[in-house]
């Protein structure tokens, strides 16, 4: 008789899924009235969770017979995740209330995607890896069309259905090429494969190539990008706050474990696919950002952007680079939510206003915001000694060190552009009349709570920057070991 | 003249082919997407199975039924968001769905 296969590995991700159950039912037993009560029960129930990830010792472990597989990469990432979806949740709840859409589906869905976030890094195989991602996008589908009643959310709904469900097509048929011409869907196999054979086939190359794409799309590099301005301009703010937080680092994740970890022996044939991936994204985002007038849109180009910079982490192939992804994720995480917060506490009359016009003589209206805002964005436009900076110093070591020279150039002639959109916000804050239509007071405790906790993150990182780095270092140590 | 892996991949090639193409270059209807889409994974499907047979492992047939399963759920919600999209908008034509440009 066949043993009983562990399943102690996934305990974390399977108290998720039973508490996104549990909280669907106390949903729809109590009506759209307890959606406050959900949305904090979702947010314990996501730091529980990271509490449990946390509980891991960082020892590679396989559960499911191979196909979830547990490391000290994707305890890093995962915590990353959670910690994300988790002051989304916080944050977004006093907006949905306010705009009437607080019903209780929207931190079910949250915890619904975040499950498939957690699934998607510990994939261990085509099928696993296809099944968390999956999860993963029919609940963002749904997120993204969450105002039902407005044109853009429905619209940025179907934009990000249609093109989602292309990439995962493109993922689909590069796992169908890799499965049959190495004969197994198990990375470690796959890896065992390459390793030994003399030269590449050149169908696990075709594969690797459309998986590769596929995986672009998720995490909006360019030329896979034409969805991220749209959905995120047109979906809910939190929503927004969520896609450009979670699915962000989970994507990231996949695609350094399916790039390291199977197809490490291909590491020449996708680096000039991730080079050209990475000039692209860091020039479009920090071109396409300047002449945009809507901050969800900015952010949008932004992201692009920043995922050009950790692209060129990759491009390294080495785990410093890797390394250094994973602090300029921990760091933009932490200045993307602190960002959105303010975001979101940005209303007029009590209606919520997007445009950057509003942010004109916001130092004069609300110092605090003001200040909390000019950080994250001198922090994202990468300005010593904040924590931007750090992202993107150790990005750059990796492709100086990676002998990536003209990559490193691009990056850092780049950055300066997009330092001109970021820049030009503190400008309209600081510098300029502020307007008739006055932003009005915040008073959202758990915002400011977000807010001051991220302002002192990106402000003292350079102070405690070890926790982060010795935290990253372990994660891409055990990324490379296996 | 047998029929051989080669030609289970080449239909499936076209199909998938076809499918990336109804997606670009349809101008008139979202439906038609969702076609396309639903073509793309079941070429997909035939790569599998294919391959399964070929290889004699029962595996890529296991994905193929995920992957069945998963393409339903995938076309319910499309088709959950189109008709919300179209109550709103009262076109299901794809030169309107230009609300956010840029």
């Amino acid at each position: 008789m066949a043993e009983f296969p562990s399943i102690l590995p996934a305990a974390p991700e399977i108290f998720l899924a039973c508490s996104a159950l549990a909280l669907l039912l106390l949903g729809v037993f109590r009506g759209d009235g307890a959606t406050r009560l959900v949305s904090h029960l979702a947010a314990a129930s996501l730091l529980v969770t990271a509490i449990l990830v946390l509980g891991h010792s960082g020892a590679r472990t396989y559960a499911f017979d191979g196909l979830f597989v547990v490391d000290g990469f994707g305890v890093f990432m995962k915590t990353l995740v959670l910690i994300g979806a988790a002051a989304v949740v916080m944050v977004g709840q006093g907006y949905a209330a306010r705009q009437r859409m607080d019903h209780f589906e929207l931190p079910v869905l949250i915890v619904l995607s975040t499950v498939g976030m957690m699934m998607m890094i510990s994939a261990s195989d085509l099928i696993a890896l296809y099944m968390g991602l999956e999860t993963q996008s029919l609940a963002l589908y749904v997120l993204a069309a969450f105002r039902r009643d407005t044109q853009t959310s429905t619209e940025a709904g179907l934009k990000y259905f249609v093109l989602g469900a292309l990439s995962s097509g493109l993922l689909l048929f590069g796992a169908s090429l890799v499965y049959g011409f190495t004969g197994t869907t198990n990375f470690e196999k796959i890896a065992a494969v390459l390793t030994n054979a003399p030269r590449a086939d050149i169908g696990i190359v075709i594969g690797m190539v459309f998986m590769a794409a596929g995986l672009a799309f998720k995490v909006a590099a360019v030329p896979f990008h034409m969805w991220a301005p749209d959905v995120y301009e047109g979906s809910p703010t939190p929503v927004t706050a969520f896609f450009a937080a979670a699915p962000k680092v989970a994507a990231v994740a996949l695609l350094l474990r399916v790039l390291v970890d199977p197809f490490g022996g291909l590491t020449d044939q996708w680096r000039q696919i991730v080079t050209f991936m990475a000039v692209v994204s860091m020039i479009l985002g920090a071109v396409g950002a300047i002449q945009q007038t809507n901050i969800k849109r900015l952010m949008a180009y932004g992201s692009i952007g920043h995922i050009g910079y950790i692209l060129l982490g990759l491009a390294a192939g080495s785990e410093l680079g890797v390394r250094g992804i994973l602090v300029y994720l921990a760091i933009y995480l932490v200045m993307t939510v602190g960002t959105f917060a303010v975001i979101l506490s940005m209303r007029h009359q009590g209606r919520p206003v997007e445009s950057l016009a509003h942010f004109a003589g916001l130092s004069r209206t609300h110092p605090m915001m003001a200040l909390v805002m000019a950080l994250f964005m001198f922090s994202m436009a990468g300005v010593p000694p904040l924590a931007g900076f750090f992202g993107k110093l150790y990005v750059f070591l990796a492709a100086i060190q990676g002998h990536l020279y003209g990559l490193a150039v691009i990056g850092v002639l780049t950055s300066v552009v997009a330092a001109f959109y970021y820049l030009r916000i503190v400008k309209l804050m600081y510098f300029d009349e502020a307007p008739v239509e006055v932003i009005d007071r915040q008073d959202d405790g758990i915002v400011t709570i977000v807010l001051v906790g991220c302002g002192v993150f990106t402000a003292l990182f350079f102070i405690f920057p070890v926790p982060i780095l010795t935290g990253a270092a372990t994660a891409a140590a055990s990324l490379f070991a296996g | 003249m047998e029929i051989g892996l080669g030609h289970y991949l080449t239909v499936a090639a076209i199909l998938f082919t076809i499918g990336v193409f109804g997606i670009f270059l349809n101008r008139k209807n979202v439906i038609t997407i969702l076609m396309s889409i639903e073509l793309m994974l079941l070429a997909v499907n035939i790569n599998f199975v294919a391959f399964s047979v070929y290889l004699h492992d029962l595996v890529g047939q296991v994905f193929a039924m995920f992957i069945l399963t998963v393409a339903a759920a995938e076309s319910a919600i499309g088709l959950a968001i189109l008709v919300v999209y179209f109550r709103n908008r009262g076109s299901i034509a794809v030169e309107d769905i230009n609300m956010m440009k840029g």
